[in-house]
């Protein structure tokens, strides 16, 4: 149980008063039922305990899908001044940009009900996933640097989707300034034969149809319709960005002793912003960032390629096409308004989701009406969100949302509610197909592990971070 | 009995691991990751490894060797099945990991760890021998 007290401010948000060592207070968004979740675990003292690092502006936020994490809480977003201010490898996470994209196809939902199982057989067997996956590709170092310094673009460039996939990405599918010089032999060594893999865990590609739609003008735009079928893929930068964020913290742990920066949690380890050690982690971070986007992009292409295979279609036939791709695991450096000046950050979202409004000038274009699209994920086989950013978001939480339902439950207590229950039957009751790769994971990843998503989602639309637009819901699905 | 035990932590894993001596607690927890990843029954003791690691701490010098330890699997893929502390001071290990390269028609992965976090991370003397708390990443 937490030791930090919580004040309610209003029906959606929660303050961590500023005391101790912290430098700004804290804001928790949550319902009350969800915060009564949240208050059991250890993470409003994370909250509290970021609050507490060097330049970080405003507040310590974290989202209703937060959940005890290491360092950071899971669902947390902190905003540093570049100068005098941190970043810290702890704060974007091991798996670095992770995130979420979403498909839709020309698909009905009739059509595809009675092929579920080819399907899905088809994904399971086209798309590299489960424990230690190795794709297709293997890399020499020099073709995997480029994958580092291109990200989504060294893709398309070697035959994987389009060149208009781009647009639909957060940053087109590259982070500025990845330098692939300042990743380690040991991460490039890693991520040689990984990229295009989905990989283990809570990791998973699913197989959706429309379900509702709120907001029907925003959903038109983004091309979302009833009935619709679509594909949601959750994955990230697999072992390279596990390692990556692993050197780094290695580093930094001993730089900070250097610096004398007092940490309540060595997890938290961080260097200044514009020091050398602070640029050369954004900058391998940046490459592992758009290894992650490549892969995202291979996966989406082999999925698009099990569909044509499965169903005897022509990629026309099948119009798949891409509707966004989020990260919700990274560091980036945005501009931001703070008590009416303007402020150049580096906001970190440690399993939060950018949700810029319509009219931000870091929009394309096909954006710039609707507002960024957000993609949250539920539990396995619930389905998922379409969201979009607003303004609130700006001023209030550095334009970030929420990423998923977020865990309630140990996977050990997962594993032990699941006990004598045949999992994949049930999820067919629920009428989702499931394959996964390990044994496991079913278990570990049980509906009832993870909070409700719609009361996460009700939580960031009522608290107005995001609004939705669209929910998705499962009827297929395959798992690491 | 094993000398270590799993616990909950919401989306991760811990491992609390016992040993009479630094050298046990240490060589101790270098099996649990691999008990944890694989049945150890299938693996056999044909190559030796070598790991040197240094660390400001008994903390910081456990998790730069599981570090080590657990690079053997996702770097090398390559599976422990015993160590031999050949060197232990206060800033510095050196061991003697011994197994055989990962065959997935032999092996099973029960589990992949991902990582080993610092956070909460605590190594003691504890009554009759030491003890150690790590939370990995899972």
């Amino acid at each position: 149980m937490s030791d930090v007290k919580l004040r309610r401010l209003d029906e959606y948000r929660w303050e961590v008063p500023k005391e101790g060592a912290m430098r700004v207070p804290g804001i928790i968004y949550a319902s009350e039922k969800l915060m009564r979740a949240m208050g059991q675990d250890e993470s409003p003292r994370q909250v509290a305990n970021v609050a507490q690092l060097p330049g970080i502006v405003k507040r310590s936020l974290a989202m209703p899908d937060m959940h005890w994490g290491y360092g950071f809480p899971i669902g947390g977003v902190a905003a540093f001044e570049l100068e005098g201010g941190v970043v810290s490898p702890g704060g974007v996470g091991y798996d670095i940009n992770c995130g979420c994209r979403l498909m839709v196809t020309n698909l009905r939902h009739e059509e595809v009900r009675p092929q579920i199982a080819k399907i899905v057989t088809a994904l399971f067997q086209h798309v590299p996933s489960g424990v230690g996956s190795k794709g297709a590709l293997k890399l020499a170092r020099s073709e995997e640097k480029k994958v580092l310094a291109e990200g989504a673009r060294w893709a398309v460039k070697n035959g994987y989707g389009s060149a208009g996939d781009l647009e639909s990405m957060e940053d087109g599918g590259c982070l500025a300034g990845a330098d692939p010089e300042e990743v380690s032999e040991r991460a490039l060594e890693r991520g040689k034969d990984q990229v295009g893999t989905l990989g283990s865990g809570n990791h998973f590609l699913e197989v959706e149809v429309v379900e509702e739609i709120f907001d029907r003008e925003t959903a038109s735009a983004l091309g979302i319709e009833v009935g619709q079928v679509a594909v949601m893929i959750h994955s990230g930068s697999r072992g390279l960005g596990h390692q990556v964020c692993d050197d780094y913290l290695a580093r930094l742990v001993k730089h900070v002793d250097k610096l004398g920066i007092a940490l309540p949690d060595r997890q938290l380890a961080c260097a200044y912003i514009q020091s050398p050690e602070g640029r050369q982690y954004l900058s391998a971070m940046a490459c592992a960032a758009n290894y992650a986007w490549a892969n995202r992009q291979m996966l989406m292409h082999w999925t698009g390629e099990a569909f044509e295979r499965a169903l005897g279609l022509s990629p026309r036939g099948l119009g798949m096409r891409l509707v966004y791709d989020v990260c919700h695991n990274i560091a980036k450096i945005e501009e931001h308004v703070v008590d009416g000046k303007k402020m150049t950050l580096c906001v970190h979202r440690k399993g939060a989701t950018r949700a810029f409004p319509p009219g931000h000038p870091a929009l394309p274009e096909k954006f710039r009406k609707t507002g960024q699209p957000v993609l949250i994920p539920g539990d396995m086989g619930t389905g998922s969100y379409v969201l979009v950013g607003t303004e609130k978001a700006m001023e209030e939480t550095f334009g970030s949302t929420c990423h998923g339902a977020g865990r309630v439950l140990s996977r050990a207590a997962a594993i032990k509610a699941s006990r004598g229950r045949a999992i994949g039957r049930e999820m067919e009751d629920r009428g989702v197909l499931v394959m996964a790769a390990a044994k496991g994971t079913l278990a570990e990843e049980i509906p009832e592990a993870y909070k409700n998503i719609d009361e996460v989602v009700n939580v960031v639309h009522g608290a107005g971070l995001s609004r939705k637009v669209a929910r998705l819901k499962a009827i297929g699905c395959i798992k690491g | 009995m094993k000398p270590y035990k799993t616990f909950d932590h919401t989306a991760d894993l811990g491992l609390a691991v016992t040993g009479q001596s630094v050298a046990e607690l240490f060589a101790n927890a270098a099996v649990a990751v691999f008990d944890i990843i694989t049945d150890l029954g299938r693996v056999e003791t044909r190559e030796t490894r070598r790991i040197i690691v240094e660390g400001d701490g008994p903390e910081d010098l456990l998790i730069n060797f599981l570090r080590e330890v657990l690079y053997l699997y996702n770097g090398e893929r390559w599976l422990l099945k015993e160590i031999r502390l050949t060197k232990i001071e206060d800033n510095e290990i050196e061991a003697e990991a011994i197994g055989e390269p990962l065959d997935l028609r032999k092996h099973e992965i029960c589990k992949e760890i991902k990582a080993i976090t610092y956070h909460q991370a605590m190594v003691r003397q504890a009554p009759g021998g030491w003890e150690a708390r790590v939370i990995f990443d899972v």
